[in-house]
């Protein structure tokens, strides 16, 4: 357990502290660094790290969980199809508590809907193979980590032949909202901590053109905070240098060319599209849709799903919290009408979500 | 939602393996990855299927993190 303690050592976090307080000594201006996966979201707020940094750099959340930014027409249309009769909704179990415009999946399970947790979208495969009598629909969210493992379970209904599998397809791609957020002069991010388990799919290359393009320095870390922290200290010393490349802190885990067997699986059943993101709005290109060959698996169209007309919840400011806008202490909303027990919005619900970090890990 | 667990592989048949982290075992499909691999190997485990492989050391610091910074629920 040698590296492990390397990697936590109060000493190696200190000294890189250290490290990136004299990489930012002569420089005047301040360096905003946004990371755009709630699991490192969640590592920042656990141990503390905005504290290390000097008074130039700063940190910000964006988008990082799938779960936040399924905005409420999903929900809402997720609810619609377990309304149905003979209709099971199998579900990753963050999905059940996020409210809807006037429901959730709780709620409806709870007035005798049949909606399911499963681990694994394979397993709603194997319920939709020994239940011939159902139709089995499963919540296709996620990004390129989950997508591929949809797109697989697809190509498995396809072929055990079954006719009673169905995706809801809502999965998101993540380069193109980071493009559309270094776009924001509001925001002026000067970089970006890029996510780690979805560049094991895509690869440290789909950020290339936000180095080359947008001249944002992209670095992608693991989650311990000295990997972090390393992470962070590699975007200053681009920004310093006035570069901006694309760079691996996590190669124990990303190439620059990613899962390539997994990227094929993912093209071969979903195909780009516009995505609405909570928060962010319609981004195009940054969605990906179930391909016309494997129409029979949509739930949207082989379904009749009439869902109620969406809204956001009222004083809820997930959206200005999941562009890095606002933090959640500045949500009046937070700790007072929102908490993860009854949560007003995704990013209270999901465990990777902002606000649910900052009420877990405090200020 | 979208957590990524280190575990060991235990059992392969064809694409279908098992997989353990502190005794716990899931099915984990390896249609997604290229690579060949074997009892004993670590994979980071995401929804059923491996997503990528690990070594040993890499694999445990990974783990540690994850053990300190989620509830054991999350990462089941
Ligand atoms: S999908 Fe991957 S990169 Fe994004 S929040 Fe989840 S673990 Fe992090
Ligand atoms: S604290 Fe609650 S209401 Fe406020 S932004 Fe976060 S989830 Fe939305």
């Amino acid at each position: 357990m040698k590296y492990q303690d390397e990697y936590r050592n109060r000493e190696l976090v200190q000294g890189l502290a250290a490290h990136l307080e004299n990489l930012v000594a002569g420089y005047a201006g301040t360096m905003t660094f946004m990371e755009v996966c709630g699991t490192h979201t969640m590592s920042i707020y656990q141990y503390g790290l905005r504290g290390l940094l000097p008074a130039q750099v700063r940190l910000i959340s964006g988008p990082g969980c799938p779960v936040c930014v399924t905005p409420n027409s999903y929900l809402d249309k997720a609810i619609a199809c377990c309304r149905i009769p003979g209709v099971v909704v199998a579900t990753f179990g963050d999905m059940l508590r996020v409210p809807g415009t006037s429901s959730s999946l709780m709620e409806e399970r709870a007035k005798g809907a049949d909606v399911r947790i499963v681990y694994s979208p394979l397993d709603a495969v194997k319920l939709a193979a020994t239940n011939p009598q159902l139709k089995v629909v499963f919540l296709g969210v996620g990004f390129e980590t989950t997508a591929p493992t949809i797109a697989g379970s697809i190509l498995a209904a396809r072929q055990q032949g079954l006719g009673n599998f169905f995706v809801l397809a809502a999965h998101k791609t993540m380069p193109v909202p980071m493009a559309a957020l270094a776009s924001d002069p509001e925001l002026a991010i000067s970089g970006f901590i890029c996510p780690a388990h979805v560049s094991t799919i895509i690869g440290a290359d789909a950020y290339q053109p936000l180095a080359r393009d947008y001249q944002r320095p992209c670095v992608i870390t693991g989650f311990e905070p000295a990997d972090v922290l390393q992470g962070v200290a590699m975007l200053a010393a681009q920004v310093v240098a006035g570069e901006s490349r694309v760079e691996i802190q996590y190669s124990r885990a990303v190439k620059p060319q990613g899962n390539p067997k997994a990227r094929a699986i993912l093209d071969e059943v979903f195909a780009p599209c516009d995505a609405e993101w909570r928060g962010l709005g319609m981004i195009p290109g940054s969605g990906l849709a179930i391909r016309e060959e494997f129409a029979s698996f949509d739930a949207e169209r082989m379904l009749p799903l009439t869902p109620e007309l969406s809204r956001e919840p009222t004083g809820c400011r997930c959206g200005d919290v999941l562009k890095g806008k606002i933090t959640p202490f500045d949500c009046p909303l937070f700790e007072q009408t929102c908490t993860p027990e009854a949560p007003v919005g995704a990013c209270m619900v999901s465990t990777e979500g902002t606000c649910a970090a900052a009420y877990k890990y405090g200020r | 939602m979208c957590l990524g667990v280190p575990m060991q592989v235990v059992s392969v048949d064809g694409t279908d393996a098992v997989a353990e982290i502190d005794g716990v075992r899931r099915d984990a499909s390896l249609m997604l990855l290229d690579e060949e691999v074997k009892v004993g190997d670590y994979v980071i485990v995401h929804a059923g299927f491996a997503i990528s492989k690990l070594d040993e050391a890499e694999a445990l610091e990974t783990l540690a993190i994850m053990r300190d910074i989620f509830d054991p629920e999350d990462m089941a």
